[in-house]
């Protein structure tokens, strides 16, 4: 390079670095000042973003029996997945206009938060720092469940003090792995951890004898008992050793999205308090109880004041049935009892806010 | 005008050009280009990261690092430093970089060691054992390296359970929980005994130049070996000694699921360590080929011509200058099997790729999660590029 008579080389770059940073600042500005202004917080329209796409995308598991499986045909099945027709029914009156996005432990929340999926149907518990830090909005409780364990019967195991030492296979990223540390802990239990992220390989991992145990959500301990070759082999111990209420989730700031799926579970909730199922739901239009009118869409405006059609009820109780019909056809044939997830009529905890 | 008297028109310093404000001057030309191209590509970077952080806002996404102080809650298979539930999140992280370093490290070193008896075999003019190396490099590389792990984990799990483990020695136990093998109970003593071996092997080596360097002026060989079974073996014995000579044994011991005592090596451990090795080596094995068949042929017969075995001439003259071959593509072998660790998380061993992801998810900050991963690999990747660069520059063929 010619050394140029004004300038040294060094001298331009600093010239040349220093003009480049007021540059930047200079066109950053506009964009700095027009950020907060650009959208107030909690504009997230999630509610118009599926309505005009006309799919509801749902983030399910990817395979657990009773709650998102595909079948043998690939059409998925489960309570989850029965959970994401109903809200489409009730978005567009057509069950079927969903896709479902299989996720993992640990790519549920990323996949939420990124807008990957408008709703994580996805047996995921109801915690403070999911509701707070991840900016999460859980839409109620669909499955009161609680943690407990499954061993093989040649282990001789029968509670779960009887587990000290033991190897306990756990799926890493869940509320599992945490409870199980702090219940070991508490019960001066010591035990080593396997951790596997698939969900098929962890349970593997437990047939094949690397782990004495599998812990997870007891409804997922059965379906996991229901799909092995020699499921009397297999003993899930009564202990139960947290809470976990499960249901589903979307993202923070759309308060109407939020509403449609909390009271599509509501829906189904009252619809099974007040006899109506898929059977009946046609005639049931005609009941004379107000409150069932309103549910229907026959008086009261209750879907126009969901952002949905009035005929919202009627769709979705005619695609997948009331709460009770749905935990028939996918939990009850794999063993698991309602329990808590009984209606509050009949001593369970599933209780839904009226329809006025 | 005589040829030792310079034109003084040549001794002046040659005209400044003044800087002319227009457009036709390249070097306001050039001045302006690098201001804009400057300015465009801060501002990118910071329209990224605007923009970033007011979407976590709108989304009520918590930032900052401030995670790192809180419990992490997570049980961890095995560590090498303490480490339980109850502690941070950072401690939980730095026990996943320790196992991510305890492959890395011990990956690097068996696959080198086979990679370049491989390589040497392949070379071999016994047909049978070139033949074997050959195939083995082929069909190595062409198998993804996940499906290798799998392979290998499976083949661990096909272990029989630790009641019926397979037991060939007195306290070694081979069972689909893992090798058990009996340990010393770690004392003071045995802490400075190793210590004294390392000063040790430092003096070995120190002794070891200084007796070339001698040799080079006199031409007197003087032998290594005392010195070194000297400082090696007798310095640590002696120091055991001085400190009481505590010798315990735990020896592993079943006791109720699992067993208890001794030295651990997980199943997961060892797939991970198999499977990477066994591919790497492949590599390597091939790298190693082509540094020794870069050498001129001539040199081999010039050593042979000297009356060298064919031993020494590979020790003394081909593989130095192989290796100037050898180690840059060696670098990104290692590399590789610093990065393909990660696939532990396939396998559950819990690495820092596992337990930053974990960490992500409880915490739901991915973006600071990815942001220490990175930093991790980076910089255990540019710490093992630079030091075989420097050992590269140090081996470097020196022109006159």
């Amino acid at each position: 390079m010619q050394p140029s008579g004004l300038f040294s080389t060094r001298a331009l770059a600093a010239a040349a670095a220093v003009a480049g940073t007021l540059l930047a600042g200079g066109l950053a500005a506009p964009a700095r000042a027009q950020a907060p202004a650009q959208a107030p917080a909690g504009a997230v329209n999630i509610f118009d973003a599926v309505r005009s796409r006309g799919t509801l995308v749902c983030g399910v598991n990817t395979g657990v029996a009773g709650f998102a499986q595909p079948d043998s045909q690939g059409v998925w099945r489960g309570l989850d997945v029965d959970y994401c027709r109903a809200i489409a029914a009730a978005m567009f009156g057509d069950p079927n206009k969903v896709r479902y996005v299989p996720t993992t432990a640990q790519n549920r929340f990323t996949a939420l938060q990124s807008g990957e999926v408008d709703l994580l149907a996805r047996n995921t518990t109801w915690t403070l720092s999911r509701d707070t830090q991840l900016g999460f909005d859980f839409a109620g409780v669909n499955f009161y469940d609680g943690q407990g364990f499954m061993v093989k019967n040649s282990t001789g195991a029968k509670a779960g003090k009887d587990l000290e030492g033991a190897t306990i296979c756990v799926q890493p990223g869940t509320t599992t792995e945490q409870n199980l540390a702090e219940w070991a802990r508490s019960n001066r239990i010591r035990f080593t951890p396997v951790v596997i992220e698939r969900q098929e390989e962890l349970v593997q991992a437990y047939a094949s004898g690397r782990c004495d145990a599998y812990t997870t959500d007891i409804s997922g301990l059965a379906s996991t008992r229901s799909t092995q070759p020699n499921s009397e082999e297999h003993v899930i111990l009564p202990d139960v050793i947290s809470k976990e209420p499960l249901g589903p989730l979307v993202r923070q700031g759309d308060a109407r999205f939020a509403d449609v799926v909390r009271w599509t579970h509501f829906l189904l909730l009252s619809a099974e308090e007040f006899g109506i199922t898929q059977a009946n739901v046609q005639q049931m239009i005609n009941d004379p109880r107000p409150e069932v009118q309103r549910m229907l869409g026959r008086g009261g405006d209750m879907g126009k004041m969901l952002g949905l059609d009035n005929a919202w009820g009627v769709n979705v109780i005619r695609a997948v049935g009331n709460y009770g019909e749905i935990f028939n056809r996918h939990l009850t044939p794999i063993g698991i009892k309602r329990g808590p997830n009984e209606l509050w009529t009949k001593g369970g905890l599933q209780y839904s806010p009226p329809f006025r | 005008m005589s040829q030792t008297t310079m034109d003084p028109r040549l001794l002046r310093a040659p005209p400044k050009r003044k800087l002319r404000l227009s457009w036709a001057d390249e070097r306001v030309r050039g001045l302006v280009w690098q201001v804009l191209v400057i300015g465009v590509v801060g501002a990118v970077f910071y329209w990224l990261w605007s923009n970033t952080v007011h979407n976590l806002e709108v989304r009520r996404i918590a930032t900052g690092f401030g995670f790192l102080n809180r419990e992490a809650g997570l049980p961890i298979g095995e560590s090498l430093i303490e480490y339980s539930p109850t502690d941070t999140y950072l401690r939980a992280l730095l026990v996943g970089l320790l196992n991510t370093l305890k492959i890395a490290l011990v990956g690097i070193v068996l696959a080198t060691v086979l990679g370049t008896l491989v390589g040497i075999a392949r070379l071999s003019r016994n047909w049978l054992l070139s033949k074997i190396a050959g195939v083995y490099v082929e069909v190595i590389r062409d198998l993804p390296l996940l499906l290798q792990l799998l392979f290998w984990y499976a083949i661990m799990q096909s272990l029989p359970g630790p009641r019926q483990s397979l037991n060939p020695v007195e306290g070694v136990f081979l069972s689909n929980r893992g090798l058990k093998l009996p340990w010393l109970e770690w004392q003071d003593a045995h802490t400075y005994a190793v210590l004294a071996f390392v000063a040790g092997a430092v003096g070995t080596w120190a002794w070891a130049r200084r007796a070339t360097q001698l040799r080079l002026q006199d031409g007197k060989p003087r032998p290594v070996w005392p010195v070194a079974l000297g400082l090696l073996l007798a310095l640590p014995l002696a120091v055991w000694l001085a400190f009481g000579a505590p010798w315990t044994v735990d020896w592993p011991a079943l006791r109720g699921f699992n067993f208890r005592g001794g030295l651990t090596m997980t199943p997961e451990y060892f797939a991970l360590l198999a499977g990477l090795v066994l591919y790497t080596a492949g590599f390597i094995a091939e790298i190693v080929r082509a540094g020794i068949l870069a050498v001129p042929h001539g040199q081999w017969e010039a050593a042979q011509a000297l009356g060298l075995r064919p031993g020494a001439v590979l020790k003394r003259i081909v593989l130095p200058q192989a290796l100037r071959v050898i180690i840059p593509p060696m670098t990104s072998q290692y590399l590789n099997i610093t990065k393909n660790s990660s696939l532990a998380v396939a396998i559950g061993y819990q690495d820092i790729v596992s337990i930053a992801n974990t960490t992500l998810n409880q915490t739901g900050q991915a973006i600071e999660g990815i942001a220490i991963i990175m930093l991790v690999y980076l910089t255990i990747s540019l710490s093992i590029s630079f030091f075989m660069n420097w050992y590269n520059s140090r081996i470097a063929l020196v022109e006159r």
